[in-house]
């Protein structure tokens, strides 16, 4: 309770409040992400190694051509591509898609280690720097709202903006029906007209376009810099998120708040003057993890084809 | 066939490699001279070995109940964790009774660790696979909470790092002028063990059971999530075994980041040997020779360590799909069936009670 007495006392609410809603943005558009995917039937735990990849190409980009924009758009791109690979497996070659998604963790990390090794860690030439914050006019003057939503870099308003946009093509669109279809009963969904295979194909490799969207906040956003394994588990968070979010873009959302709240809340206990070890404080998004995907799930219910291999009889 | 998926897995690393503008044949020139011809490389290869069979067989014993055990890096840090804390803190035993202790300390806690998310699957259908990728977090963030400065630190040291183990807790070197330890016995020990209990034992039954088919096991009266978390137990405990193995035998203390991505890697080697324990040896060699290897590798040439990693994955997707190999190699056999490892219920599906 001391600590949440310290953020009132300090009148730190917003700054906390702002601070939450960006450490979430590669969380959302992970969950995003993952959500698309396990919708149409597809598990993907590859989300952590996608933007890996993505933070890498991302900033390989920005760093050579000098240009933010292009970093970005190379992110996507390169989460796309690793995402394909997984719809290849999984869905072609019909690989366990556990098994998949391990191989692409992997595989990230050795070709962002052996790429950054070759490129990146022996340049002596200043980074590309950070996108910058983009403060709207009039919105970014409200009082408290303005702080917390309005003054944000380019990837998280992408990511509030995506929210809706997921939530409007999943629930009203035929396309999002399809996925559903595809995603709880692919036989019946064959049977009424819709390609399946195609369907899955697609959301898994928008599922990369969004956590490859995710993965070059880490590179572009938040550190202007490429570190190997600077993911650090949060594919894996979002995951989670997706899961206590039930499987909506406004549930994923609401999740990844809470996680990045324990995460911006843990690292400012410090600068309170709380004295918990900072390793305890690190561990709390994780064993909050823990605790949702092992409360949460009883009553969440997944997609009922997920993680089924489906073949064309 | 995994000889043709670890031939595939070079080729691919080594297009990497090229494309950095490294020469890829150099960089295996490194990785092999690095592995078997230098002074002590061979018996280097492997002491690195001996980690990768107990983690191997760990992830493998996951497996044949159905069960995607990520956590082994975490359960080995608990592992080494208790091996070292036995190891240091207890004083005047004769080898002969602190070795098995610490080595028990060290399974003990990879067992519980291990257990927790067999627990928390049986109990809540909480998915391993996220509960011991978070567990592995947390295990790092505990073990420098532990050893930084912490309860288990070396108040003498100002390098954080636990205290050297008594000389009686450490493994004894079986090759003279090296430091092949004892731990390849307990290596070569644990195969045998392993393949016993899983392939002639009721709780080995039990386990192949769940893992072919819950639901048939289930309805013969085998308690699926008592086995499951006996399962896990038991990976866990080999995870441990494994830490406690590094400790007492290799490094004779414990730095607060200990692990070089072993969790990774023993999900390699079991797919590799399918998780038939047998398979596991000549696996766990490979992978303890390019660890060997690479760190020369990187000194040579530059190319980066990591490339490893994508040996291996390469090497774990050709094993778990054959049949790129076979359109690869435009190979017109009979189409074999992929490898379904977890059961597919999906990460995050609802427990069927």
């Amino acid at each position: 309770m001391d600590a949440f007495l310290h953020v009132l006392q300090r009148g730190d609410l917003v700054n906390l409040a702002a601070a939450t809603l960006v450490a979430s943005t590669p969380l959302v558009l992970a969950a995003l992400g993952g959500l698309m995917c396990e919708r149409s039937g597809v598990v993907n735990i590859a989300l952590e190694g996608i933007m890996l990849t993505s933070a890498f190409v991302g900033y390989a980009v920005a760093f050579n051509t000098h240009n933010l924009t292009l970093g970005v758009l190379a992110a996507v791109l390169a989460g796309m591509a690793i995402a394909g690979l997984h719809a290849v497996l999984s869905i072609a070659f019909v690989v366990d898609q556990i098994v998949s998604g391990t191989v692409i963790n992997i595989l990230a990390v050795g070709i962002t280690g052996v790429f950054y090794r070759a490129y990146i860690q022996q340049a002596e030439v200043r980074g590309p720097g950070v996108l910058p914050v983009w403060k709207l006019p009039g919105l970014g003057d409200i009082p408290i709202v303005g702080p917390i939503f309005f003054q944000q870099a380019f990837v998280t308003y992408a990511a509030l903006a995506l929210i809706v946009v997921v939530h409007l093509v999943l629930f009203r669109t035929v396309w999002g029906l399809r996925t559903r279809a595809s995603g709880e009963h692919p036989r019946a969904a064959e049977t009424a007209g819709i390609n399946v295979y195609l369907v899955r194909y697609v959301n898994v490799i928008a599922s990369g376009a969004l956590a490859g969207l995710g993965g070059c906040y880490f590179s572009l956003q938040q550190v202007g810099n490429f570190l190997p394994g600077m993911t650090g588990g949060q594919g894996f968070i979002a995951l989670a998120a997706m899961i206590f979010g039930r499987w909506t873009p406004l549930g994923s959302f609401l999740a990844s708040l809470l996680f990045a709240g324990a995460g911006a809340l843990a690292g400012r206990l410090q600068i309170y003057g709380v004295h918990i070890p900072y390793q305890v404080l690190g561990m709390l998004p994780y064993v909050l993890t823990i605790v949702v995907v092992a409360g949460a799930v009883g009553r969440a219910v997944a997609p009922a084809a997920v993680g089924k291999p489906y073949r064309r009889s | 066939m995994p000889l043709v998926a670890i031939l595939l897995g070079f080729v691919v690393a080594g297009v990497a490699v090229a494309i950095t503008g490294a020469d890829p044949i150099q960089a295996y020139l490194g990785l092999f001279q690095g592995a078997f011809t230098n002074k002590h490389a061979f018996t280097e290869s492997l002491i690195a070995s001996v980690p990768y069979v107990f983690l191997g067989l760990a992830v493998a014993t996951g497996f044949r109940a159905g069960l995607f055990n990520i956590g082994a890096d975490g359960q080995f840090y608990l592992g080494a964790l208790g091996g070292v804390f036995v190891g240091f803190s207890i004083h005047g035993l004769p080898g002969v009774v602190h070795i098995p202790l610490a080595i028990l300390a060290g399974i003990a806690c990879g067992a519980v660790y291990g257990g927790l998310p067999g627990f928390l699957k049986a109990r809540f259908g909480a998915h391993e696979v996220i509960t011991t990728i978070m567990l592995n977090y947390i295990a790092y963030s505990l073990s420098d909470y532990l050893i930084n400065r912490g309860p288990l630190g070396d108040p003498h040291s100002s390098a954080p790092k636990t205290p050297f183990i008594d000389p009686s807790a450490q493994l004894p070197i079986i090759f003279a002028d090296s430091r092949l330890h004892l731990g390849l016995v307990l290596a070569l020990l644990a195969v045998p063990l392993i393949w016993f209990l899983i392939e002639r034992t009721t709780i080995g039954f039990r386990i192949r059971a769940v893992g072919l088919n819950p639901e048939a096991a289930r309805s013969s009266g085998i308690s699926v999530a008592r086995t499951m978390v006996l399962v896990m137990a038991i990976s866990g405990g080999l995870a441990g075994l494994a830490g406690a193995d590094e400790v007492l035998g290799v490094s004779h203390f414990m730095p607060p980041s200990f692990s070089i991505g072993y969790g990774f890697d023993a999900i390699a080697v079991a797919l590799l040997a399918r998780s038939n324990p047998w398979g596991i040896l000549p696996a766990a060699f490979l992978f303890g020779a390019m660890r060997n290897g690479a760190g020369f590798m990187q000194l040579q040439t530059q190319v980066s360590a990591d490339m490893i990693s994508i040996v291996q994955a390469t090497v774990i997707m050709f094993v778990a799909a054959p049949v790129i190999v076979r359109w690869l190699l435009r190979l017109r056999e009979v189409p074999a069936e992929s490898l379904q490892i977890t059961q597919p219920e999906g990460v995050g599906a609802a427990p069927k009670t």
